[in-house]
């Protein structure tokens, strides 16, 4: 409707990471339990956008999207000396938590996909006490490899068309066009080299195989959910991992790929609907 | 489209065979080809054709093999794995040109550079027979 004004706040905070300070830029939505939304590697916050306009969702949380350093509207720290960006398993867990520590939330409900998935495993595996659900959309605690990333950043290949054109075939056929599109979008606007060094972390750093036992969902529920038409993280990466966590909760969402958030988000909705009611209902319950 | 596992390669072929003009009903796809000339060999494992594309247009397409004609890159895949990409929706796993690599089910071959610079052309002009493939060999 022409004139509408979507209940979405953009805002800036300055996060202490790693000793340097940062200028994180988040929107959020809302009011109640605070839900911290982690978008996948070289896009950003903006993957989130349906469920931060989503009025029956922000009656009881609120809903937090930040971009991650050298992603959307947050710019790379000051001392970047252009050198190549890598995210490690370390800094992206100190990135997470000091945000919300910065903006003082009462046990957050983390929910992250693609590496904002892995790094969910790693923040139950961690720091469970510190949340109070967390969520991890395409998560597994590793994946085979599809693609060499060395060809993510090259001066001859075109890196906003390669990183889309690659990412395109993790959405489900039955998204709508224009969700699709503007999923692909995020892709062709990242930063040079950030979706490979994000990489990093999912490919090098972050392996959790062997380390998800030790996750507690007593401590801190787990909810796993995965679509059907993610080949990066297929359903069975899923499943293996949570058959290794007591517990965790395993959902196979059908006609949805890696982007379940954004690239369907009527779809998504179907299935993240019971999760948040679950996560209230607990909430309420202690 | 009856069962993929019915499929004949010989209706795989023929819908290869149509591709190019596919193609030319595809303004968009051309203009995203638009500075890609390469020659590349394309097609079912077995019955590949070599393919030459300039300025985005298929301007050749013969069944290989043909004597020492040479190619940049090569993608074959199963005809199984054809036959469930053209399926209207396709399966999971068989929906995109690289989960059909990292199934097993199609093999990447050659300099890989000009189909990477130019995957979503790739990806889209070997889904051009998605909507009229009946190859059904019953």
């Amino acid at each position: 409707m022409n004139g509408a004004i979507e209940p979405i706040v953009g805002r800036y905070v300055h996060v202490d990471i790693g000793g340097e300070m940062h200028r994180i830029y988040f929107e959020e939505s809302g009011a109640g339990i605070p839900l911290v939304c982690l978008h996948t590697a070289g896009a950003d916050g903006r993957q989130w956008r349906h469920l931060l306009a989503d009025e029956e969702f922000t009656k009881n949380f609120r809903i937090i999207a930040f971009d991650m350093p050298w992603h959307g509207k947050s710019n790379p720290p000051a001392s970047w000396d252009g050198s190549e960006y890598q995210l490690t398993t370390a800094r992206y867990t100190e990135t997470i938590r000091a945000f919300c520590r910065t903006l003082k939330m009462d046990k957050p409900v983390v929910m992250g996909c693609s590496i904002g998935g892995r790094i969910v495993l790693n923040l139950a595996i961690d720091h469970a006490d510190e949340f109070r659900a967390l969520i991890g959309l395409e998560a597994a605690d590793f994946q085979a490899p599809w693609y060499d990333t060395a060809w993510l950043n090259r001066p001859d290949v075109h890196g906003g068309e390669i990183c889309a054109a690659l990412v395109s075939g993790l959405i489900a056929p039955q998204s709508p066009d224009a969700s699709r599109t503007e999923t692909l979008w995020a892709y062709k606007q990242g930063g040079p080299g950030v979706f490979k060094g994000d990489l990093y972390f999912y490919r090098v750093d972050g392996d959790l195989r062997g380390r998800v036992a030790r996750i507690d969902t007593k401590v801190c529920p787990l909810f796993l959910l995965t679509g059907e038409y993610d080949f990066s993280c297929t359903p069975e990466d899923t499943k293996r991992t949570a058959a290794a966590i007591g517990g965790a909760s395993v959902t196979i969402m059908e006609q949805l790929g890696h982007f379940p958030m954004s690239e369907n988000p009527e779809q998504f909705r179907r299935y993240i609907s019971p999760v948040l009611g679950e996560i209230l209902k607990q909430s309420t319950q202690t | 489209m009856s069962s993929a596992s019915d499929v004949t390669d010989a209706a795989i072929v023929q819908a290869f065979a149509a591709i190019p003009a596919l193609l030319d009903r595809a303004p968009a796809l051309i203009a995203r080809g638009r500075l890609l000339d390469c020659e590349c060999l394309l097609g079912p494992i077995n019955h590949p054709f070599h393919v030459t594309i300039r300025a985005g247009r298929i301007v050749d397409l013969t069944p290989a093999p043909v004597l020492m004609r040479s190619w940049r890159f090569s993608y074959r895949a199963s005809t199984v794995a054809w036959a469930e990409h053209w399926r209207a929706p396709p399966r999971p796993g068989f929906h995109d040109l690289l989960a059909l690599t990292k199934r097993g089910e199609a093999m990447l071959e050659g300099d890989l550079h000009p189909f990477m610079a130019h995957l979503q052309y790739f990806k889209e002009l070997l889904a051009l027979p998605r909507h009229d493939f009946v190859g059904s060999g019953s």
